[in-house]
């Protein structure tokens, strides 16, 4: 069983284990994105709860939201976006953008595997 | 993607856009490419250092016959026809009574007739607008049947040269009708980079083979609409609907060096166009508020349709146009400012999501002109 899951909002949320996850966007979306320009973090600290806006991802032409797969509490952001947030455009799977403690790990039930997530994209 | 709208146009190029693998995108009633798989930013600065090769053809082409067809457009516009030369191209504006912008075009002087290139969203409303004042005197006629490829970069002119070396005797806003892999295209030395360039109206049919041939020159990458957009914006150039429209006029576009001499106060045929008297009001009195560009400080893009605040958060202007700007590998911007604040160098906030983002107003253009003019 892969520890990596996804929602319908294209995030994937790999679950560490130790009741944190790490939160990223997958290939499909860095792809529909495009050239990414800046990512907005929220503060450490912040609460999240499922299907609010965390985060806004710019392209060159576009602002797109990040929407909480989960409830929990932020406790790290990706620095290194800072500089360059095309680092997500190379290799979408290897660069998370937020880190969170999970509320409750049921959550995580709720999100899709890596052939669902498949089968949403090709519709 | 949905891209299933049947009510969608196509250029005579959209089934070489698909084959290229563009993104398409619905603009401005046509099917177009945004982006190709090289992506915005590779394809923005391939433009800047060699070639890029942009289909415009949703862009309307115009021309107007008959003896006194530049006498009967200066009824429309605040700019010098008459005496524009045989083979020069100048920028204008179709203004409305109220001396707003009903949209911005490039005018040529072909000889026999005047060739008029138009933006694709407000073409059908120009050619109304042209026949209802132009059609007595004059012949319009909307070439249908042309595509309208523009080739841009410091490369363009070596590119066109191995084409028809011609187009080496051409400078920056002048014309000449070339033949280009054994077609007649006509041919004007400008475009919508900032960079030199051409822009070739070419016969539908010779299209998509004259497209094929400029790309086979290892300098030229097709390039869609999202990097035309980001050159555009660096190189400080107004876009309709943005930066211009029917409640804004030239001198609050800042855009008075398109208002020819002639037609001003001093001039030899001062007014006599549609709003002379709030254009020629304002160039005496001044304005209130005009366009001026914007660098965000920090990363973070400050996109159209931003407030503009001042130190006690009263929103004072607009964000008209907004993104990154690829080569200065910084957010940029243009949009509205009262004229007290539109000093070089005043520092400003910009609201985006409800959070303050400073500005500075900064000179325009963003990245310097590299037109040839000889």
């Amino acid at each position: 069983m892969s520890n990596i899951k996804y929602s319908a909002e294209h995030e994937w949320v790999q679950d560490n284990g130790d009741g944190t996850v790490l939160i990223g966007i997958t290939d499909f979306a860095q792809e529909q994105l495009g050239d990414l320009v800046f990512v907005e973090m929220p503060e450490l600290g912040t609460e999240i709860s499922k299907g609010e806006e965390i985060s806004v991802i710019e392209s060159v032409k576009a602002a797109s939201d990040l929407f909480a797969p989960v409830d929990g509490t932020v406790i790290e952001v990706n620095e290194s976006l800072d500089d360059e947030p095309e680092l997500i455009n190379e290799d979408a799977m290897a660069n998370w953008i937020i880190k969170v403690e999970l509320s409750d790990s049921k959550d995580l039930d709720d999100l899709m595997n890596e052939d669902a997530y498949n089968q949403l994209t090709e519709e | 993607m949905v891209s299933s709208d049947t009510t969608l146009q196509v250029t005579p190029l959209h089934a070489l856009h698909q084959e290229l693998g563009a993104k398409l995108v619905p603009f401005a009633g046509y099917d177009m490419p945004v982006q190709y798989p090289l992506g915005i930013k590779k394809e923005h600065l391939h433009t800047r250092e060699k070639a890029g090769l942009f289909d415009v053809s949703h862009m309307g082409q115009v021309i107007i016959k008959g003896d006194n067809a530049a006498l009967a457009l200066e009824q429309l516009v605040p700019v010098d026809i008459i005496d524009l030369p045989k083979g020069q191209q100048r920028y204008a504006l179709f203004t409305n009574e109220q001396g707003g912008v009903m949209d911005d075009l490039m005018v040529t002087n072909a000889g026999d007739h005047l060739f008029l290139v138009v933006n694709a969203a407000c073409k059908q409303q120009d050619i109304k607008h042209l026949t209802n004042y132009l059609a007595e005197p004059c012949e319009i006629e909307v070439l249908h049947d042309y595509a309208l490829l523009a080739l841009q970069g410091p490369k363009a002119a070596e590119v066109m040269a191995r084409l028809d070396s011609e187009s080496s005797q051409m400078v920056f806003m002048t014309a000449k009708t070339l033949t280009l892999n054994g077609v007649s295209c006509f041919v004007t030395r400008s475009g919508y980079t900032g960079e030199d360039g051409f822009e070739i109206s070419v016969p539908n049919q010779h299209a998509k083979a004259l497209a094929r041939l400029l790309l086979g020159d290892e300098n030229v990458e097709m390039i869609g609409l999202g990097a035309r957009d980001s050159l555009r914006l660096e190189a400080g150039l107004c876009l309709y609907g943005h930066e211009l429209d029917n409640q804004t006029t030239p001198v609050e576009a800042s855009l008075i060096w398109a208002l020819s001499k002639t037609r001003r106060e001093e001039g030899t045929r001062p007014g006599g166009y549609l709003g002379a008297e709030v254009i020629m009001q304002q160039l005496a009195n001044g304005v209130e508020r005009k366009r001026v560009g914007l660098k965000p400080l920090g990363k973070m893009p400050v996109r159209d349709g931003a407030e503009i605040i001042d130190e006690q958060d009263k929103v004072i202007g607009v964000v008209t146009s907004g993104g990154f700007g690829v080569s200065l590998n910084s957010p940029i911007a243009m949009g509205y400012v009262p004229v007290k604040y539109a000093q070089v160098g005043t520092k400003l906030n910009a609201l985006v999501r409800n959070k303050k983002v400073e500005l500075e107003v900064v000179k325009l253009p963003f990245v310097k002109q590299n037109y040839y003019r000889g």
